[in-house]
């Protein structure tokens, strides 16, 4: 369970990352508000997620070594254009209501998987209001395609075929968790350059 | 009543305009040009802390620049929609902006270089703005004045971030303490220019037709007043050796550099071409967006 | 399409105007406006109303000066004044 947990608080660590990456360059001023938004709501659950798993949720989210993340592939990747970001993020918003839901039933951990899913319903809606608007685009079609595999390895196996079901998309095999893309490394070192910059406990 | 006299008396005496009304056209022009300047200037810092929000050393400072970098987008939106009621459509403001035709305040022109600049902005950048902004509550031209109100509501959670940021510094490491100070003699010129040349407020004719209600000596003085004692009392330098208060209150200084003002104000700053290119291109890659979203 | 936003700050007060958003739709209006105005838990509800839909309303006839309609129209000042040392007067 601390193994999916950690994969959780991981995706929703490096997805935040990847969502501020717009920050100063969205294709609208609107969005680019919206993007910081859901961008600190997936930090806060993050936060929240460590907070469950370690004394320290900074040292949990910062200090480890690139190899001991968890993350799914699809949040690692590289996608600094609208076509793909607005894919990526409505299939890992569909991918992640699957296993947040499932997570509600868990004795210990319920309370939490529900406030983050209650955070979730907003992000939801902004994913689908804009998958409504580019459904019909070339670019749109082609960075779904391209992208689910990686959205099939955000969840669990036994939860793919009803991910399958809501995205109307045929089951392939999934890019898995386990190994890093080559986009993580240079977003570990940003991610980290300034708290490896000072010795550990330093207070910033 | 369009008689440009009975207007300027109008605005000088403390009355509003609204969009409708009518305007002299230099007043009209004026304004269109300081208000775009603003949002021109919200939005191209923006882009400096970005970087800072990508290497954020703990999830409170990301979670808090965030905010902080959101609201001058949200700024931006505010100031750009005003903007386009007197005339002028946002997506000629952006393009005038990328292809350097228009300004924005010298401080967003230069780099930063460590964690210590993000403190020393958000405390010390955004104080010197926010004076100005203040100073904007009681533009004559209503409809700013009202935006103004949010946008200094907003402005305060930032001075306190920065405040924190800068705090936790200089009780930190020696080199924690050091980033700080380095980034105080980097960003001192920058600020003391910040508010403009001491042009008397006379002769400025943002002044007369009170767009502005404060000249441009009066707010580099409130500045000073306010903030070079809280920089002296956490242990830090302002490297001006003239620097001193004088008997009568007011701040003695050494001449800050106006030429350099003007060459970044200008569109020659250190950062300047970079960060207008790297909004020109994803200006230009996300075209297609705009396009299939705008058009209802 | 331009919509005018008027929130309401707290619960008790009436919506006032907040400003503008530009939009294709009221969804893409709902979500942005919800964003500028709202992120910061500063309005416990949104009205979003097309610009166009804005009857305005700024002309006003007085022609005849009906000063009773107004509260600069009575002026009490002298008459009560003298209606007090009357009144101490038949005291008196």
């Amino acid at each position: 369970m601390n193994e999916q947990l950690l994969g959780l608080a991981d995706d929703e660590l490096v997805i935040g990352w990847r969502d501020s990456e717009w920050t100063g360059i969205a294709p609208l001023l609107e969005e680019d508000v919206a993007f910081s938004s859901i961008a600190q709501n997936e930090i806060g659950h993050a936060r929240a997620v460590y907070e469950r798993l370690a004394d320290d949720a900074d040292a949990l989210a910062f200090d480890r070594r690139l190899d001991d993340y968890r993350c799914a592939p699809l949040v690692e990747l590289r996608l600094l254009d609208w076509a793909n970001t607005i894919a990526r993020r409505w299939l890992y918003e569909v991918a992640d209501e699957i296993r947040i839901t499932a997570l509600m039933d868990d004795a210990d951990f319920g309370g939490l998987a529900a406030k983050i899913n209650r955070e979730e319903v907003y992000h939801r809606m902004h994913a689908e209001m804009w998958r409504e608007r580019l459904r019909d685009e070339p670019r749109f079609r082609a960075a779904v395609t391209a992208l689910w595999p990686y959205a099939l390895g955000v969840v669990l196996p036994e939860q793919r075929a009803a991910l399958a079901a809501r995205t109307g998309l045929d089951e392939v095999d999934a890019v898995e968790r386990g190994s890093h893309t080559d986009d993580f490394a240079p977003l570990w070192e940003e991610m980290t350059m300034v708290r490896r910059s000072a010795p550990a406990g330093a207070q910033w | 009543m369009r008689d440009e006299q009975a207007f300027l008396e109008c605005v000088q005496g403390g009355g509003q305009v609204e969009t409708a009304d009518w305007m002299p056209d230099d007043y009209r022009a004026k304004l269109v040009k300081f208000i775009e300047m603003h949002g021109n200037s919200e939005l191209m810092g923006v882009l400096p802390e970005r970087e800072w929000i990508l290497r954020a050393p703990t999830l409170q400072r990301k979670l808090a620049l965030t905010a902080k970098v959101q609201d001058e987008v949200g700024h931006a939106q505010l100031i750009y929609r005003v903007v386009e009621d007197l005339g002028k459509p946002r997506e000629r403001c952006l393009a005038d902006l990328v292809d350097g035709k228009a300004k924005f305040h010298n401080v967003f022109h230069y780099p930063t270089k460590t964690w210590g600049d993000v403190g020393v902005i958000a405390w010390l950048v955004d104080a010197a703005a926010i004076i100005s902004q203040k100073a904007l509550l009681k533009c004559s031209y209503a409809p700013y004045a009202r935006i103004m109100k949010k946008i200094c509501w907003e402005e305060s959670f930032h001075i306190l971030h920065g405040r924190d940021v800068i705090l936790a510094m200089v009780t930190g490491t020696p080199e924690q303490f050091e980033l700080v100070q380095e980034a105080l003699d980097r960003w001192w010129g920058p600020l003391m220019q910040f508010h403009g040349n001491p042009i008397p407020k006379d002769e400025d004719p943002m002044y007369v037709w009170r767009i502005k209600s404060q000249g441009n000596e009066e707010a580099r003085q409130q500045f000073l007043e306010g903030y070079v004692p809280q920089i002296l009392e956490l242990g830090l330098t302002v490297p001006d050796p003239k620097l001193r208060r004088r008997d009568d209150g007011t701040w003695e200084y050494s001449e800050p550099d106006w030429d350099e003002l003007k060459h970044v104000v200008t569109g020659h700053g250190p950062k300047t071409g970079e960060r207008l290119a790297f909004r020109r291109r994803f200006l230009a890659q996300e075209q297609w967006v705009r396009d299939a979203v705008l058009a209802a | 399409m331009i919509y005018e936003v008027f929130r309401r700050e707290r619960n008790g007060q009436a919506f006032e105007h907040a400003g503008s958003v530009v939009a294709p739709d009221t969804e893409f209006a709902e979500a942005w406006a919800r964003e500028q105005y709202g992120r910061r838990g500063e309005s416990v509800a949104l009205w979003l109303v097309p610009r166009d839909a804005i009857h305005d309303v700024e002309d006003w006839a007085d022609e005849f000066d009906l000063k009773y309609r107004r509260v600069d129209g009575y002026s009490i000042k002298a008459r009560l004044k003298e209606a007090r040392e009357r009144a101490i007067a038949r005291a008196g």
